[in-house]
């Protein structure tokens, strides 16, 4: 099972060799499709070999050895419960996004294929890698199939919505960098035996490992602004509604469905268990801004006139409830979080390829060029609206429960305190609905005022196949939700507990410490002293 | 006197001095024989093994304390062969192809490669002048290669005053610093460091002709113009090889000579100095059109990058500098290589950028080879570029000294716009005008080839020159006056 899961990592590399030496553009075609399917039927035994009750613990684990003996970097892959499933997602998503290219893109072919399967390998990459180093790498290499996907085969603004993009990103990761840096030698420190600097993730989220207060507040913010400008989240949004549009259909796809998540993946996996007072601390902070990013989100999109930066804008929205479930730090609101990101990647990955569907026939995707298509096209409209259904989060859809679980748990967070996050994130719902229903009647419904819409073509065989397995899951996870639950529920059990005791050790040693006004204030350490005096 | 041994020390500088003899009675016999070709990569090639067979001893004196071999010193050598190898390799096509083929460039390149050797493996002060004017004044011929263009005369002329200039401080503080300790010697100077004026006076000076060398602001004036002036190929050659000669002398002055201590902070003027750089190289490079003066201020930028690590005074720090060497001699011989590539075609001035324009998929190996070579200078993982800054921001952060890094990752977060904007032409815009580029040949292709997969390789595993490193650091460990400087 270790080689099947490096197997499945790199088999996306080996497509590009030959990629490139095949000149026929049908047999390369076919073969980034082959790469990918047999990527995904080759992790399947990953999901079913998965331990569920010991989700909490790394499974399939590849250990590479020392960089040098006291420099432990190391490669280090396996999946556990937080990425799991996100690991899944990557690997379902792969043919479907080279299936939805397959006529689409004309020009430069093999670097297209070539990209897309980099990409994917670097995706998979940053869900697997449990060194941090090794994330980070993962993490930056995905960067650059993006900058040329969005660059080569983008839209009328490609440039400067690619540079963006890229700058935008990567000012976010160096500053992380700076920090990973400082953690691994304070980490190494710890360590001792002859160590001086690890980035193991284990060791770091142990609590062998505790992080001073005011060290853990820097850390903690250098790591979150990486992570935020990636999700994105308000006010980081700015770079995401030029890159999704001027992307071609494939790549917003693997932005919204994969590249997102690497944000709020980041959240959970590293700022939660590595600087859990931080964390916590910045926990209402940062559910305010996600809170504004719902309801930002949903009003920006309501205006747009445009259908694929209304998604885009709706990914604001969405990814926000993810942020907001992440922070109120209880089992339900998180595990909502985690299986929100899955819904998002289906729902808003399936909204993308609709659009480009209908972009690839018309040749527009403003909503005024539309309107009572549903007659002409009646599958096409079918599928749409599951689609916008499992987006809006209707009961029996996928959304839904994502939806539910974060508002019930944000309602009832003890770090939010407030029941007003959940309240002013119930109205995101709302929004939602307002902003996608009516986009739909407008695109869909009433009479037919473009000659042009009636000459359309309903979807052909590959079209539909593509989106059927997306419509499936979205069904599963809408009415068995545990059967995709079940597998982070024991790992998010234990890492807010074991976050919460780090926590309560962290404030304790502080209590003998001489900390800065501003740190002991932020963190309470005061009120916890009186606390422990009131407990004994 | 042991002159077996003593040669056996020196025994790259030796086989790349005669063979530059060679090309010489070669070239005075027939002009243009490609035999000064063959005798040249044979000498470096053979000259680099032996090099990198010598990896990881300790470092030692050879020539009556003269010269150290071995350690930090067999790396730096490494390095500086490798870069005049892979030019040579590259010059052989460019230089043909730009009419502007003379045998005796060979010799040149030879004869500076001596003297970077000499300069690298300096143990007195005299050594490192011999070794250092030895090689500039190869290179102020090589930058006026083209002496019937305007660019070509004011490069040669621009770079000769201003290196001499140069040099004149840094002889003027080695006399400095020989009146305050009576010895020439690098390691006797150290031990007889101390505060008054007139060795501080020699310390400043002698600082200042090294940053002049290595193009640091604000004394990098120079540098664009005569980058763009030198003929493209031996630019790359100017840039890597020169530069990690220098450094290594830096390092090694710098480690032994120059103790820190109250009253001589050089880590915080190298800290400024390396600031300024990094940030005032990133922001003029963002502005040019051309790509070799683009890759010009780049370099300077670079230079700030290796600077950080030389601030940091650890060992840790002169490691990472030694691998970012390294890492900047591999992929900015390659870059050179794919910009001199694109030069040679006719039609259009190729190194203006926006001419790239749609070029990428014209010749594809080149055009990906590029992408490589610029992201990795840009600093994205997994290529080399990313584990040399890797390395130097970790020194200065083990080093207590945070904000510098951060204020160079932010130098190389703004350096990536211009990159990017290299490929933007190359690949996102579409070309003017119906080009059609040459097929390069076998031998050219070939050598951007292996460039890129050592970018690549060194960038995934970066293992064995790390370990490499590790070697290197116990040889300086065995090191008298260095010890003073761990923390």
């Amino acid at each position: 099972m270790e080689t099947l899961l490096n197997i499945v990592i790199y088999l996306p590399l080996v497509g590009i060799p030959l990629i490139v030496l095949s000149k026929n553009e049908t047999t390369q075609k076919w073969i980034a499709l082959l790469v990918t399917s047999v990527t995904f039927i080759a992790s399947l035994p990953l999901m079913f070999g998965f331990d569920v009750a010991n989700s909490g613990t790394a499974q399939f684990l590849t250990e590479g050895g020392r960089l040098i003996e006291s420099l432990d970097i190391k490669y280090l892959v396996g999946l556990d419960g937080l990425s799991l499933l996100l690991f899944m997602l990557t690997t379902f998503m792969g043919p479907i996004v080279i299936l939805s290219s397959w006529n689409s893109v004309t020009k430069h072919l093999t670097g297209y294929w070539s990209m897309l399967l980099l990409l994917q390998t670097a995706s998979l990459g940053v869900f697997s890698s449990l060194d941090l180093m090794v994330f980070y790498v993962f993490f930056e290499l995905s960067l650059i199939p993006m900058y040329f996907l969005i660059g080569i085969w983008g839209g009328a603004g490609r440039i400067q919505a690619t540079i963006k993009f890229f700058i935008y990103t990567l000012v976010g990761s160096l500053i992380m960098l700076v920090g990973l840096i400082y953690l691994g030698y304070d980490a190494g420190a710890a360590m001792g035996a002859g160590t001086t600097f690890t980035t193991d993730w284990r060791f770091l989220s142990s609590d062998m490992y505790t992080i001073g207060l005011v060290e853990q507040t820097y850390l903690f913010l250098a790591f979150a602004l990486a992570f935020c400008i990636k999700v994105p989240l308000f006010p980081f949004h700015t770079w995401l509604p030029y890159a999704h549009t001027e992307a071609p259909t494939a790549g917003s796809v693997v932005l919204a469905a994969i590249m997102l998540k690497m944000g709020t993946y980041g959240l959970i996996r590293v700022c939660l268990p590595i600087f859990p007072n931080a964390f916590m601390e910045f926990a209402p902070w940062m559910a305010a801004l996600a809170v504004i990013g719902i309801i930002y989100g949903a009003l920006v999109a309501m205006v747009q006139k445009d259908v694929k930066k209304l998604v885009a804008y709706s990914s604001v929205s969405h990814l926000g409830f993810v942020v907001l479930g992440i922070f109120a730090l209880n089992t339900v609101a998180v595990q909502g979080a985690i299986i929100q990101m899955i819904n998002h990647g289906l729902s808003t990955g399936a909204l993308f390829l609709i659009v480009g569907m209908i972009y690839d026939r018309r040749h527009t995707r403003m909503i005024k060029d539309f309107g009572g298509i549903a007659k002409q096209i009646p599958i096409f409209t079918v599928m749409f609206m599951i689609a916008t259904f499992a987006s809006i989060g209707l009961p029996g859809l996928n959304g839904f429960v994502g939806e539910f679980l974060i508002l019930n748990g944000s309602f009832f967070s003890e770090l939010y305190n407030n029941k007003i996050f959940a309240i002013l994130a119930a109205t995101g719902v709302i929004l939602a609905a307002v902003y996608m229903l009516w986009m739909f009647q407008r695109v869909m419904f009433g009479p037919i005022t473009n000659e042009e819409n009636k000459k359309l073509i309903d979807l052909n065989g590959r079209e539909i196949g593509l989106l059927i397995p997306l419509v499936i899951f979205m069904f599963w996870i809408g009415i068995r939700p545990v059967d995709f639950t079940k597998y982070s529920e024991a790992q998010v059990n234990e890492l807010i507990e074991a976050s919460e005791a780090k926590s309560m050790a962290v404030l304790e040693e502080a209590r003998n410490e001489d900390l800065p006004n501003w740190t002991a204030k932020f963190y309470d350490v005061r009120e916890s002293e009186s606390q422990l005096a009131s407990t004994k | 006197m042991d002159y077996l041994g003593d040669i056996q020390a020196f025994l790259p500088g030796v086989i790349t001095a005669i063979a530059g003899l060679v090309v010489i009675v070669i070239e005075s016999l027939k002009k243009e024989s490609p035999l000064n070709f063959y005798v040249t990569i044979l000498s470096l090639a053979s000259a680099l093994i032996i090099s990198i067979l010598s990896l990881g001893g300790e470092m030692q004196t050879a020539f009556s304390g003269m010269l150290v071999h071995g350690g930090a010193v067999a790396f730096g050598n490494m390095v500086i062969l490798a870069g005049a190898l892979f030019c040579v390799f590259i010059s052989e096509d460019y230089l043909r192809g730009i009419n502007h083929y003379y045998g005796e460039t060979y010799a040149l390149i030879l004869f500076a490669t001596t003297g970077m050797l000499a300069l690298a493996g300096a143990n007195d002060l005299i050594t490192l002048f011999v070794g250092l004017e030895t090689m500039s004044i190869c290179l102020y011929v090589m930058a006026g290669l083209i002496k019937d263009e305007k660019s070509g005369a004011e490069s040669a002329l621009k770079y000769f005053l201003l290196g001499a200039f140069s040099t004149g401080f840094l002889l003027y503080g080695m006399a400095l610093i020989y009146g305050a300790t009576g010895t020439t010697n690098i390691p006797e100077i150290g031990a007889a460091a101390s505060t008054e004026l007139l060795f501080l006076a020699g310390t400043a000076l002698l600082l200042v002709g090294f940053l002049f060398k290595v193009s640091a602001v604000p004394f990098h004036m120079w540098t664009p113009d005569v980058y763009q002036g030198t003929p493209t190929s031996l630019t790359a050659y100017m840039a890597t090889a020169s530069k990690a000669g220098t450094f290594v002398a830096f390092i090694l002055i710098l480690s032994r000579a120059l103790p820190v201590m109250e009253g001589l902070n050089w880590q915080l003027v190298l800290s400024v100095i390396a600031i300024l750089t990094m940030v005032f190289g990133n922001i003029i490079a963002l502005v040019q059109d051309n790509v070799k003066r683009m890759l010009a201020y780049s370099s300077v930028a670079h230079a700030g990058y290796a600077l950080v690590g030389l601030a940091a005074g650890t060992f840790e720090g002169y490691n990472a500098v030694l691998y970012y060497l390294f890492a900047y001699t591999i992929m900015n011989v390659g870059a050179f290589g794919v910009i001199a590539y694109y030069e040679r075609n006719k039609g259009l001035d190729f190194t203006q950028v926006q001419n790239l324009a749609g070029l990428g998929f014209k010749e594809p190996l080149m055009g990906v080879a590029l992408s490589i070579f610029l992201f990795s200078l840009a600093g994205i993982p997994p290529l080399v570029g990313f584990v040399g800054k890797y390395y130097v921001f970790a020194a200065a952060i083990n080093a207590d000294m945070v904000g510098l890094a951060i204020i160079g990752v932010l130098a190389s977060a703004a350096s990536v716009y211009y990159y990017l904007r290299v490929m933007v032409y190359l690949y996102f815009r579409e070309e003017h005008q119906p080009i059609s580029l040459f097929t390069p040949t076998l031998m050219y292709k070939g050598t951007i080839v292996v460039l890129a997969l050592l970018t690549i390789y060194f960038g995934v595993e970066p293992v064995l020159p790390a370990e490499g490193l590790m070697d290197i650091l116990s040889g300086f460990g065995g090191y008298g006056g260095a010890t003073a400087l761990i923390p």
